[in-house]
């Protein structure tokens, strides 16, 4: 029963860095930048939603929905102050910047919260499922976080393929220099694409605290560079890549921290990343991208 | 007199600015003159100045993105450390820490081969990451080694201090897992600083003007046209990758032997380090070596002279590294400067290079 319930926690950490992997995925594919800034706005959404319910005292869902409309706001910020004006700098440039914002927010919030961790309590409140006569508890919690992942990834998938916007978007993630030709406006279709990840980092950011109840102003960096992991396993710019991405990394994650020794376990997770990239640098569900002369 | 080259002057003036600091300073620290927190900062100083000189070989002259440069440093730490602790006695201090630093760099600069060897296939985002990636796990390794000795010989262990099953009366452990290396001798001087940071700074300087250096620069302008004229790729890249985590193996010798615990955290050895690092190079300019020595020195001596800002210390450097890259790359920013350099100059200075393909 322990191997079932560690693949069951695998599978809930894995859903949230499949919701994490979503954001840097579309991004990634859009604006050919990695935004490193991504895992921060997963701790900015965590304290939003933590405000909002502690001091605020409102309840779960308007909370986070308040932690999505603060981090889908901050994104557009970033990407217009930071990321706009470098759209023709070398990717070098870019990934400094990002950087430079991953930092910026790691440490306006340490000034701004301090350092003291903050319990965060889950946003579900409902009792867990008990299976087996009581041998293997599901929390709420999980189920959750894993049913919130299948909606957003299903929801995604559609609003790709059937509206004008998701068009747009594999447009420009196909060819910025065609897409703008036949009349789409580029600029507002990466900040759109920003806007969502965003707004899905404040999901993950949420679900991510109910699961790991501590906040602080770290909270967000390693998941961050682990989901990234996990949308480069899944093929970077692919949406099913990242879901799936994000639940084999998730299940390595938690059965390397049982079986193997939970000091090396975030080695393992990094492993796996080297891994991937030598073998298939373009994941699993990637396309090989042919570079011009 | 024939005239010197300007590529020569320029290097002889920065040898020359290290030579007159080092004097400079050495002569105020025995005079007595500077603080005891000055005094204490004069190592750390050089070990941050080689390893802002290191990684501007990767970043500026290679052009590609390591974020796991305190990764080396932390190979070369722990190998020299080691070495330092076992032989503790049975050699002179001078000659011990000589041998630390060779053994620091080489080790770490074996790192950077075998490391370099897969990770340079990959370019720009994904190598950034991938390095990124080795110095997490280095550091995570090294937090769960357990090396100790006793009559019998080493014993290594992977779990704890007890497994080790040593011989109660002469057992001693060296290295503990988390704890790192206890009673380190403190072997770093600033003067030992001051000269591996002279020796640093001629290996690359005259590495960048050599025909090795002119391939490696040709790999960063156009990777495909070095290529098509029949530069060895692979072959350039791994040795200013290897010479660059040598060096950053040697100011982690010079780091470790300036500690009496060496243990690897998130803070010496972590990511922040390896970022703390890109934002010298970034700050001193991408591809200028003096500029990133000089920005070790201020960047790390400003915080820690004026404590009241030590708190907003990682918050200006995030503005520091946004502004810069904003000021360097966007349409207006390029505008200012261009303008600002007519102004200074009379002249337009010739467009910035750094066009790479999309």
């Amino acid at each position: 029963m322990s191997f079932l319930s560690y693949l069951i926690n695998g599978i809930s950490l894995g859903s949230v860095y499949a919701i994490i992997a979503l954001g840097y995925t579309m991004v990634y594919g859009i604006a050919r930048m990695l935004n490193f800034a991504h895992g921060d706005i997963i701790m900015v959404g965590g304290y939003a939603a933590f405000f909002a319910m502690v001091n605020g005292g409102l309840p779960p869902i308007l909370s986070v929905l308040i932690a999505m409309a603060v981090c889908t706001v901050l994104g557009l910020v970033i990407e217009r102050i930071a990321y706009k004006p470098l759209r023709m700098a070398p990717s070098l440039a870019v990934l400094i910047t990002a950087i430079g914002v991953s930092y910026f927010l790691q440490n306006l919030a340490l000034l701004l919260f301090g350092a003291n961790t903050k319990t965060f309590q889950s946003v579900v409140t409902l009792p867990a499922l008990s299976l087996a006569g009581g041998k293997l508890q599901i929390s709420a919690t999980t189920i959750v976080t894993v049913a919130a992942c299948i909606v957003i990834v299903a929801a995604l998938s559609l609003f790709i393929n059937k509206t004008r916007i998701g068009q747009a978007m594999l447009a420009v993630s196909e060819d910025r220099g065609a897409a703008q030709l036949m009349g789409i406006n580029v600029n507002s279709t990466i900040a759109t694409t920003f806007a969502i990840g965003s707004a899905l980092a404040a999901v993950a950011g949420v679900l991510l605290c109910s699961a790991y109840p501590s906040l602080n102003p770290y909270t967000g960096s390693m998941p961050g560079i682990k989901a990234f992991t996990a949308a480069v396993f899944g093929g970077i710019g692919s949406i099913p890549g990242a879901m799936v991405g994000g639940l084999l990394l998730g299940v390595i994650e938690i059965l390397g921290r049982a079986y193997v020794s939970s000091q090396l376990s975030d080695a393992i997770v990094f492993a796996v990343l080297i891994v991937i990239l030598l073998v298939k640098p373009t994941g699993i569900f990637g396309h090989k991208i042919q570079e011009k002369v | 007199m024939k005239r010197m080259q300007k590529t020569t002057r320029s290097n002889f003036i920065t040898y020359g600015i290290v030579i007159v600091g080092a004097v400079l300073l050495q002569s105020l620290d025995s005079a007595g003159k500077l603080s005891s927190l000055f005094s204490g900062l004069l190592v750390p100083l050089c070990t941050y100045m080689i390893l802002a000189v290191s990684l501007n070989l990767v970043v500026g002259i290679l052009g590609e993105l390591s974020l796991g440069h305190a990764g080396f440093m932390c190979v070369g730490a722990f190998a020299s450390a080691f070495f330092s602790k076992v032989t503790q006695g049975t050699m002179p201090d001078g000659l011990r820490f000589f041998l630390a630093l060779l053994i620091g760099a080489a080790v770490a600069g074996l790192f950077g081969i075998l490391i370099g060897i897969p990770v340079l296939r990959l370019r720009g985002d994904y190598l950034a990451i991938v390095t990124l990636a080795f110095g997490e796990i280095i550091k995570n390794v090294v937090n769960v080694f357990f090396i100790g000795r006793d009559v019998n010989g080493f014993h290594v262990s992977m779990k704890d201090a007890i497994s080790l099953n040593m011989d109660a009366a002469s057992g001693e452990i060296i290295v503990n897992g988390p704890q790192g290396i206890n009673g380190m001798p403190r072997d770093s001087t600033f003067l030992v600083g001051a000269v591996l940071l002279l020796v640093v700074l001629i290996i690359v300087l005259n590495l960048t003007n050599s025909r090795s250096g002119r391939a490696i620069m040709s790999i960063r302008d156009d990777r495909i046209a070095a290529e098509s004229i029949g530069i060895n790729i692979t072959k350039y890249k791994l040795m200013a990758f290897a010479i660059s985590a040598a060096m950053a193996g040697a100011a982690g010798v010079l780091y470790s032997h300036n500690l009496a615990t060496l243990a690897a955290t998130s803070k010496n050895f972590g990511y922040n380090m390896s970022i703390t690092i890109l934002v010298f190079v970034v700050l001193g300019g991408i591809g200028s070596i003096r500029g990133s020595m000089i920005a070790a020195f201020v960047l790390t001596l400003l915080p820690e002279l004026l404590r009241s800002i030590s708190d907003y210390r990682m918050l200006i450097y995030a503005v520091i590294l946004i502004a810069v890259m904003i000021f360097n790359w966007s349409r207006g920013g390029r505008t200012i400067k261009e303008l600002t350099s007519v102004k200074l100059r009379g002249i337009a200075r010739k467009k910035p290079r750094g066009k790479e393909a999309r």
